[in-house]
């Protein structure tokens, strides 16, 4: 028989663990649901697919993200090959990350799903950033209008956002 | 990434979220969301399992015409493992998988020494919105 818990409240948790170490209560941010979600009419089959994770990801070539108040972005090409793909981050298991980069960023996947027809296509780039950005105000303000920026010039029909 | 989706959504795109963390999630109130019941670092399914990692994309894609309420969530239907014993030490004061974290170095952080070697100081792709706190050239 096996035995299931709850999902983690990582909220919960990280609080305890602040708590534990000394340190001050981490302000997670709360927000109320927006009024109303976008529509698009579009078939699935027509979608093109952006996507936006905060893994921590950079492809070859580029600069590494660093971990203090790191708010910059990387625009990684969608035909990226896997294997010119990493993971840096300070906060979560890279293990899993760094042998395959799909379990944080699943641009295989999306050019999979293309393939079959499933979707249109990905969009032209993919972005990444590092997550654990302790700026809501910075995020809000600077990070996230700069990511919608580049997915409207990019015209994407919808956008799967991955945070870690 | 949950302020950044409602930034998203604001300009007519509609996102979907792929969260293993539930409690953040449902907090910032992402527009809609698919929760993966795994580790962090592991949200788009098992390393290698291209199967699973396409099944996990498919089944958050259909979101985007399921979902009917903004902060709507889906919960999908994986466990990591047979047991749930992984959650008993994540994060947890005193345990292996507690205060984990690395120091926050204002240096990049590579995955590897050839990638430092390999970077380009101009890189193009890479964006720096705050320039305060971008790395310098002789720390990259």
């Amino acid at each position: 028989m096996s035995d299931r818990q709850p999902p983690i409240d990582y909220i919960a948790r990280t609080r305890d663990l602040y708590s534990a170490l000394g340190y001050p209560p981490y302000r997670w941010v709360k927000n109320e649901p927006l009024a109303r979600l976008a529509k698009t009419a579009k078939a699935p089959t027509a979608w093109r697919v952006g996507l936006v994770a905060s893994g921590g990801i950079y492809a070859a070539g580029q600069i590494a993200f660093h971990f203090r108040d790191d708010l910059s972005y990387r625009e990684i090409a969608s035909d990226t090959p896997v294997d010119a793909l990493r993971t840096t981050h300070f906060a979560y298991d890279l293990s899993d990350a760094r042998r395959d980069p799909n379990v944080v960023f699943p641009l295989a996947a999306l050019r999979d799903l293309a393939s079959a027809g499933l979707i249109g296509e990905v969009g032209p780039n993919a972005y990444t950033f590092m997550g654990g950005i302790y700026s809501a105000g910075k995020v809000r303000d600077i990070l996230a209008p700069a990511l919608a920026d580049r997915l409207v010039a990019d015209a994407v029909d919808v956008a799967l956002l991955v945070p870690v | 990434m949950g302020l950044v989706a409602r930034e998203v959504e604001s300009r007519g795109i509609p996102t979907v979220s792929l969260s293993s963390a539930l409690s953040i999630t449902r907090a910032v109130a992402a527009p809609r969301a698919v929760f993966v019941d795994f580790p962090l670092g592991r949200t788009a399914g098992r390393a290698f399992d291209a199967a699973m990692q396409r099944d996990i994309v498919l089944q958050a894609l259909a979101q985007l015409r399921d979902a009917a309420t903004p902060g709507e969530m889906a919960v999908l239907d994986y466990a990591w493992a047979a047991d749930d014993d992984w959650k008993d030490s994540v994060m947890r004061p005193g345990s292996s998988g507690g205060d984990s974290r690395i120091e926050r170095y204002a240096s990049p952080q590579y995955q590897c020494t050839a990638d430092a070697a390999a970077a380009d100081p101009n890189c193009p792709t890479c964006v720096w919105l705050d320039r305060s706190a971008a790395p310098t050239p002789a720390r990259i």
